[in-house]
């Protein structure tokens, strides 16, 4: 006849019902507890909601600017000397079918200065570069201001700035009759450009007419940079004969590379960064585990009479275990759930500030929950083995 | 009320067997070791289906203690507890708890209601650890209630109600399971007199409709309202009233 005698176990709404009960009568108590769960999964959260944001934010930027553009540049020679890009190269390279843009700069050796007052030492490490005319269009940025060199001012003697040289010389804007020094001579300023991301050694150069260095600068109309942009589809194709077209006599000697892949690299790269701040999200997490422990165990106690009447009531130790192993997991994942929202928040709002596309990768927000359920086992194991071990004759008597 | 109860007790009599509900032979209960102190030292009575009785004593007579054991809450040191036919000595934990949860019905004192929990709920938790699926828990909740006279009142929150209210809701818990024994510990004690008697009057009527009931009480006033009375003193029995 004792074999009658089971306990069925809980069905999961009613242990979801008797693990919220705790939580439903003290909220104020259990919505301070799971704070520092939430913090913690909202640091992590947020802390790789940014970075894959910003990633994907700047792989969109340099989708924008396309993939497809390379870059020829001078080596070096077998014995270690600086190799010279031939003249013909630009004109070489655009006989290449899929070729569709080739612009070119030459370095000078001319420094640049604000006025002839600054000490010859402050260079500012600007370069000052002879550049085609087509080159903005083709490294994929434009004129902030002014206007960019043309047929005629490229004889002339004028100038146009890279975002970064602009802001060295200190000149934010474009006036007439404004001047900068060029290996003493005056350059009339025409435009300052954009930052190109995909040829930042463009943003620090004062670029001047092939002809106007030429003539003014020493310049000897060797090219140094030569910018390729090719059929999409064809990059890879192009980029293998680049070297050999640009300079046929020693192709060694010719670096040919495709900004657009370092960049990528770069997003990829970007992640290390955030261990630091994951650490402290962990730390977070640490914390809030042990305040949802603390909390649990005095809920133990406070509850005796409770444990008592489930256990008159036929309630097994292990019913009495489970319930309150229960309690402390939804409570921890209320936090979680919290704090995925608060990081998923926080997210969007600055992505949106940044203008790039939020991005709440799934590891976070699922990572963050699992961490959160896993924490409130291991919270909640001791003050439920505590509720199951107390006599249910003592935890009647008291009142 | 008398349909539902009818229904309520119909239940329980269909299951009755002529073994007595609770029997107890030489029954020891020793707290501590060094030295053991007895709280009750061999007590034997036993209670036959459809009984009412009194279990009466002053404090420290060890009311509390066969409370206990009745209640299969705790073993005996020594002797025999049997809850119809089953000696509680040779159950495991669970299986006692399966016990307590078809076969023994609480009402406390102190009630011990769940206080955000509806009243329809808080009778239905009478039924959690039994297996009955949540459905026919509220259904068989409101038949209890309806039989204690709180029908119209099943989605109430305790806070709500007077303290003679209250322990009707904690003796619907009691019954919702149709138990072979229903244990009344002081179940007056919190109540003023005339409340009190309202509760007395409640139990005789159950009692009257076949339930068992054994009611544990220090005031001679509410003993003295049952066909049997069983006197402890010093952990003893010292007059029972059927013997």
């Amino acid at each position: 006849m004792q074999a009658g005698l089971g306990s069925p176990r809980l069905s999961l709404p009613d242990l979801a019902r008797v693990a919220s009960v705790g939580l439903r009568t003290r909220r104020v108590r259990a919505a301070l507890s799971a704070l520092g769960i939430a913090i913690g999964v909202a640091a992590i959260v947020a802390v790789l909601g940014l970075s894959s944001s910003s990633q994907a934010g700047l792989l969109a930027e340099i989708d924008r600017l396309g993939t497809n553009l390379l870059t020829v540049t001078n080596g070096q020679t077998v014995f270690g000397q600086t190799a010279e890009l031939p003249l013909a190269a630009p004109g070489m390279i655009r006989r290449i079918g899929p070729a569709q843009q080739v612009q070119y700069t030459g370095s000078t050796s001319a420094t640049a200065y604000r006025s002839p007052y600054v000490p010859l030492v402050n260079t500012n490490g600007l370069a000052v570069q002879a550049a085609s005319l087509g080159l903005p269009r083709a490294v994929g940025t434009t004129v902030a201001q002014g206007v960019y060199l043309n047929a005629g001012t490229a004889r002339e003697p004028v100038a146009v700035l890279g975002a970064q040289a602009a802001s060295l010389l200190g000149i934010d804007r474009i006036y007439p009759g404004e001047r900068v020094k060029l290996g003493g001579m005056w350059f009339y300023l025409a435009g300052i450009l954009k930052p190109a991301l995909l040829a930042t050694e463009i943003d620090n150069s004062v670029l001047v007419g092939f002809p106007a260095a030429k003539r003014w600068l020493g310049f000897d109309g060797h090219p140094t940079t030569i910018y390729v942009r090719s059929v999409t589809s064809q990059t890879a194709a192009v980029q293998s004969v680049l070297a050999a077209t640009a300079d046929p006599e020693a192709p060694s000697e010719v670096n040919v590379s495709q900004p657009s892949a370092a960049l990528t690299a770069r997003a990829d790269a970007q992640g290390a960064l955030n261990s630091l701040f994951l650490g402290l999200g962990a730390v977070s997490l640490v914390v809030g585990a042990v305040g949802v422990a603390n909390i649990m165990l005095i809920g133990v106690l406070e509850r005796r009479s409770e444990i008592g009447l489930r256990r008159s009531l036929g309630a097994t130790k292990g019913q009495i275990r489970a319930q309150f192993l229960a309690e402390a997991i939804l409570l921890a994942l209320l936090g979680g759930a919290a704090g995925v929202a608060a990081g998923a928040i926080s997210t969007i709002v600055y992505a949106h500030i940044k203008h790039w596309t939020p991005v709440v990768p799934a590891t976070a927000w699922a990572g963050g929950l699992a961490a959160a359920i896993l924490i409130g086992a291991v919270a909640g194991i001791l003050p439920a083995i505590r509720a199951a071990r107390m006599s249910p004759t003592e935890a009647l008597r008291t009142v | 009320m008398s349909a539902d109860a009818a229904t309520l007790v119909s239940a329980r009599l269909s299951r009755r067997a002529t073994v007595p509900v609770l029997e107890l032979e030489e029954a020891t209960k020793s707290y501590g070791t060094d030295p053991p102190i007895p709280a009750l030292r061999g007590v034997s009575f036993s209670v036959g289906a459809g009984e009412l009785v009194a279990v009466v004593g002053p404090s420290g007579s060890g009311k509390s203690t066969l409370l206990h054991l009745v209640g299969t809450l705790e073993r005996p040191t020594s002797g025999r507890v049997a809850i119809t036919g089953l000696d509680v000595a040779s159950l495991d934990d669970r299986q006692l708890a399966a016990v307590r949860a078809t076969r023994i019905g609480f009402v406390f004192q102190q009630f011990f209601l769940a206080e955000h929990s509806t009243v329809l709920d808080n009778v239905g938790d009478g039924l959690l650890y039994t297996g009955i699926p949540a459905t026919e828990r509220r259904e068989r909740a409101a038949a209890a209630l309806a039989a204690v006279g709180l029908g119209g009142r099943l989605e109430s929150r305790p806070p709500q109600l007077s303290g003679g209210e209250r322990q009707r809701v904690a003796i619907a818990r009691a019954l919702v399971g149709a138990p072979a024994i229903v244990l009344a510990d002081e179940p007056t004690g919190n109540l003023d007199s005339t409340t009190g008697e309202q509760i007395m009057a409640l139990i005789e009527e159950l009692h009257d409709q076949g339930a068992t009931i054994v009611v544990i009480t220090h005031e001679h006033a509410i003993s003295d309202r049952c066909p049997r009375r069983i006197q402890l003193l010093d952990g003893r029995v010292v007059a029972d009233t059927f013997s």
